[in-house]
């Protein structure tokens, strides 16, 4: 809701309504030290949040219940607990199919728990945002820093941006909304970031003033109508075309799942203007040497490259991928257009990231793609490792 | 690429795979190239004036009278079916229908090939169609279809379609009626 004081626009708690742009790129900014959860909160503080659902997970409980401090203290204007995670990815998106800006946060098997939701959230074409602080997948149950679950979440048709530190993850969650919520893309935004070193690790963040917000969401620039009495929630999900065998049936299933990728591809030109380019370099940007990272594996091989050059003198450099859905295609052939050895360090066992990194250089580099180090279930990747490895593979 | 249909038995590569993308704010898109949006209605309304049972396919956002826009946007339509000599076919909601639709009477998004082969449809508008629902369509259509498709769309846009007019308004529509009267005379159709 809009209100108009003194030819000033604010948003139902009193906050003074201003562009994403200048919310990201032109509010002055104050330094501030954080954990990862409490900059969700700070993000969610100035997005104009309609709702929020939440069910506590190691290691995002502490973010959900801090937006509903925020609840309480007027900034968002529904929250609750679920009954459990697919209680909430269910009540998510009947909130957002009513109308509503909606954030949610989970992680590991919650996630799973959740799964058959993500897929509906996308074919209903609600911007849902769920921030994911990763922490893996495994029994005996893993409750430790590491990013499988991502690799269940990639072709689920939702965004899947991953963010690096507590900065990124406060600025993603606001560009989220603005990306996510134009009429071209309108699909979910999944956040992520690594849990507990990202969640649980305070860090140095710059945070806009709390005074002002996004504008509200606008369901009526919506891809689909917003439910009310007519359209009931789900209509074309009850309605007969799903449970036909005919070609008819088949061709609308094929147009339809189509069409959510193809509003994926649509959210490039939005995304490179509000994070600011879908990738990021460090380090010497003719270096033969390469690491293809996300996420605090990016963190880790930006100190390995610092060594590398000051304990051996070799040059490398870091391409850091801020979304993986859309995936950075183009970025990546021209960043690694002079790679000999490209080196790929992930948090999880199967080596996701190596796998879409393949497929996209797949005949357009010559270069030795090398999908290590890989570490998991809580293990941390120290930069002297990272080193190791390069040696005995440049040697 | 989003060339003339059929295409193959299924909607795929969609044209956004094929580096297609929505127009800029101000342009238009005409196959795979950015015009100027006069550009683009000159070519749709050529289209539409030329090619065998020029149809326009109103959806719910100007059907019904949500908003003062939609009244004045439905008046416009039929002032273009007029001027482009086209028939209207309204695509009243999006529920499938079964056991089957009366492809005279109404086009669907679910199965719009099917009003498009029956009453042979070779240039067509959309326009007032949730866009989900419209880039579904079109899809199915240039998938299945020869069916020349101009999408105006009062968002961004639809890169499936064969031209796609943007941010698509009275002003918009009243521009467009004028530039194919212009077309229509050129032409010396009456």
């Amino acid at each position: 809701m809009r209100m108009i004081e003194n030819k000033v626009e604010k948003n139902w708690a009193g906050q003074r309504i201003v562009s994403p742009d200048y919310l990201l790129f032109e509010a002055p900014r104050e330094k501030h030290f954080m954990t990862g959860s409490e900059a969700v909160k700070e993000a969610v503080k100035r997005a104009s949040v309609d709702a929020s659902v939440s069910y506590p997970i190691t290691p995002q409980s502490e973010a959900a219940h801090l937006i509903g401090e925020l609840w309480a203290e007027g900034y968002v204007g529904v929250y609750f607990r679920g009954e459990n995670e697919f209680g909430v990815m269910s009540e998510v998106a009947g909130a957002a199919m009513a109308g509503a800006r909606v954030i949610t946060t989970t992680s590991g098997p919650g996630t799973l728990r959740a799964f058959e939701n993500f897929p509906m959230w996308s074919g209903t074409r609600i911007p849902v945002q769920l921030v994911l602080m990763a922490r893996g997948v495994n029994s005996p149950l893993s409750i430790q820093p590491d990013n499988l679950e991502v690799d269940f979440l990639l072709d689920t048709g939702c965004m899947i941006w991953y963010a690096e530190n507590v900065q990124e993850l406060f600025d993603m969650i606001i560009a989220g909304f603005a990306v996510a919520e134009q009429p071209d893309v309108h699909v979910p935004i999944i956040t992520a970031v690594d849990g507990f070193f990202v969640s649980h690790t305070r860090e140095a963040i710059y945070l806009p003033p709390d005074d002002i917000a996004l504008p509200p969401y606008n369901p009526y620039k919506s891809p689909m109508p917003v439910i009310d009495a007519e359209i009931p929630p789900g209509r074309f999900l009850r309605d007969p075309f799903v449970m036909k065998s005919n070609y008819i049936s088949y061709a609308t299933h094929a147009s339809w799942q189509w069409e959510v990728r193809a509003a994926i591809e649509r959210s490039r030109p939005y995304a490179k203007h509000y994070l600011r380019g879908l990738t990021e370099e460090f380090g010497d940007k003719d270096s033969d040497i390469v690491f293809v990272a996300c996420g605090t594996a990016a963190s880790q091989a930006k100190e390995a490259v610092r060594m590398l050059e000051e304990t051996e003198g070799i040059k490398a450099k870091v391409v850091k991928l801020k979304t993986i859905r859309p995936f950075p295609y183009e970025e990546l052939v021209e960043a690694t257009k002079n790679a000999k050895y490209i080196f790929i360090p992930e948090f999880n066992v199967v080596g996701w990231l190596e796998r879409e990194v393949r497929k996209a250089l797949y005949k357009k580099s010559n270069a030795e793609i090398i999908g290590t180090p890989r570490v998991a279930g809580g293990m941390t990747m120290p930069k002297e490792i990272i080193v190791k490895e390069v040696l005995e593979y440049i040697k | 690429m989003a060339k003339l249909g059929p295409a193959h038995y299924s909607p795929y590569p969609v044209a956004v795979y094929e580096g297609v993308l929505t127009p800029p704010k101000g342009k238009a898109l005409m196959f795979t190239e950015i015009v100027d949006e006069e550009i683009a209605m000159r070519e749709a309304a050529k289209a539409m004036l030329t090619r065998e049972n020029a149809t326009i396919f109103p959806g719910p956002q100007v059907l019904y009278a949500w908003n003062e826009e939609a009244k004045e946007k439905a008046k416009l339509i039929r002032e273009m079916a007029e001027v482009l000599n086209a028939k209207i076919i309204p695509m009243y909601d999006y529920r499938p229908k079964y056991p089957k639709i009366d492809p005279e009477v109404e086009i669907n998004p679910n199965h719009p090939n099917l009003t498009i082969w029956h009453n042979k449809i070779k240039a067509c508008i959309f326009i007032g169609v949730h866009c989900h629902y419209a880039n579904v369509a079109l899809k199915i259509i240039r998938s299945e279809t020869d069916c020349f498709t101009i999408a105006m769309c009062s968002q961004a846009g639809h890169e499936d379609a064969m031209i796609t007019l943007r941010d698509q308004h009275v002003e918009e529509i009243e521009k467009f009626i004028e530039v194919a009267k212009e077309v229509k005379k050129e032409l010396g159709i009456s």
